[in-house]
């Protein structure tokens, strides 16, 4: 089973929560693939104690030009939907940084002067923690293109459980972090950016026709607004997670929510077999 | 000469478009016979990304010596330079007054893209 855990607004607690989620399945026994799919700012790493066990490269293809064949014609330029290419002085001009792999402009060239090539973008680490199997994407610092790196951490998944870290916001990256997941938790904040953000999370998911609920971090801190559109908007908040000063030190120094209060344990391992049974729902 | 200036509307009384990429249209003015036409940029005005690439291509294909806009970022300028279309940039203004100031010849050519990219 997948489970995305995403968020809207950043800094909601996404990771925090995933960890946790993580720990308390692995308490019961369970064996996890934590998946860190925020490759422009991983971090799960921090708060979980592991071991590295492999680590790659990652490449995507863009196009390398052989200028000495070009003859202007214009067709790469016209087929590219990503607007990489320009024509000067009848020569290609491609700009590789806005290049989405399509492969389109090679396929298309007559002269066949445009290749294929490897661009490294990124790499992805593995580590042991326990019964947790992290698997973590970074994008190279410059790169723009995360959905392909994604991707490919997305296909690293081993155990049965999976849990997906989400990137924030709603573009493509998120996009591409929770598509195919049996279902997505949203976790927010009583704040005004919270629910603002969440509210874009939510017609995100509606348009990809897919099932979530909401964990509210923080959840008696702030004012009743995330609460008052959940319950018009018919969303279940499955968790609400209280304020606490001692889980914001621990944090700083890495430790989990879950690691942090025993009543966090608690609330976790409590909370975590429901999740784990919401999967059933949608199979 | 002909200079591309990059418009939202048609009127030489209303002001031009500062941006380059996401401009509406260019006005081709041509400064020997004191005519101008008008091209259409409209699809960049969607496009996710390349949007000052696909604005620099459509004034190159008409020829224009030169463009007048509010700013430019680094992908539309190398495209232009290199196909030798100097590179202006003007205070918002009136399109009639950005045409004075270029005849005049108070308008200082870039000699740089003036803004970021915003992939960058």
């Amino acid at each position: 089973m997948i489970i995305a855990v995403a968020s809207g607004k950043g800094g909601t607690g996404k990771t925090s929560v995933s960890v946790s989620l993580a720990k308390a399945l692995a308490e019961s026994n369970k064996r996890i693939s934590l998946l860190d799919c925020d490759v422009e700012e991983p971090n799960a790493h921090l708060l979980l104690e592991c071991r590295e066990i492999s680590r790659s490269e990652f490449n995507i293809k863009i196009p390398s030009l052989d200028l000495s064949h070009c003859s202007g014609c214009g067709k790469c330029a016209e087929i590219c939907e990503f607007n990489c290419i320009a024509i000067v002085k009848e020569r290609a001009v491609i700009f590789p940084d806005l290049c989405h792999s399509c492969g389109g402009c090679s396929l298309v060239c007559p002269e066949k002067c445009i290749k294929e090539t490897d661009s490294k973008t990124g790499k992805i680490l593995e580590y042991n923690a326990g019964k947790i199997h992290l698997v973590q994407g970074i994008l190279d610092i410059g790169k723009a293109m995360a959905p392909p790196l994604i991707r490919e951490v997305k296909k690293m998944a081993r155990e049965e459980i999976v849990l997906i870290d989400c990137p924030p916001g709603t573009s493509c990256p998120m996009v591409s972090a929770v598509g195919g997941a049996d279902y997505v938790i949203l976790v927010t904040e009583p704040t005004p950016f919270g629910l603002h953000d969440m509210t874009l999370a939510v017609e995100t998911l509606r348009k990809m026709k897919m099932n979530f609920y909401v964990i509210i971090n923080r959840a008696d801190s702030g004012d009743d607004r995330v609460e008052k559109y959940c319950t018009s908007e018919n969303i279940e908040v499955i968790m609400r997670i209280k304020e606490s000063i001692d889980a914001a030190r621990a944090y700083s120094k890495g430790i989990p929510l879950y690691d942090a209060l025993p009543e966090f344990k608690q609330y976790f391992i409590l909370n975590s077999n429901k999740i784990i049974s919401r999967a059933g729902e949608f199979k | 000469m002909k200079i591309a200036i990059s418009i939202n509307s048609s009127e030489m009384d209303d002001k031009m478009d500062m941006r380059f990429g996401r401009a509406k249209k260019f006005m081709i003015y041509d400064t020997e016979t004191k005519t101008n036409e008008l091209i259409d940029n409209a699809q960049n005005l969607n496009a996710a990304q390349g949007a000052g690439i696909q604005s620099a291509q459509n004034v190159i294909n008409t020829g224009a010596d030169a463009v007048i806009t509010g700013h430019t970022g680094p992908k539309a300028y190398k495209l232009l330079s290199e196909s030798r279309v100097k590179i202006y940039h003007s205070e918002e203004k009136p399109v009639k007054d950005v045409i004075a100031d270029f005849i005049a010849g108070t308008l200082k050519e870039a000699d740089s893209p003036d803004v970021e990219g915003h992939w960058a």
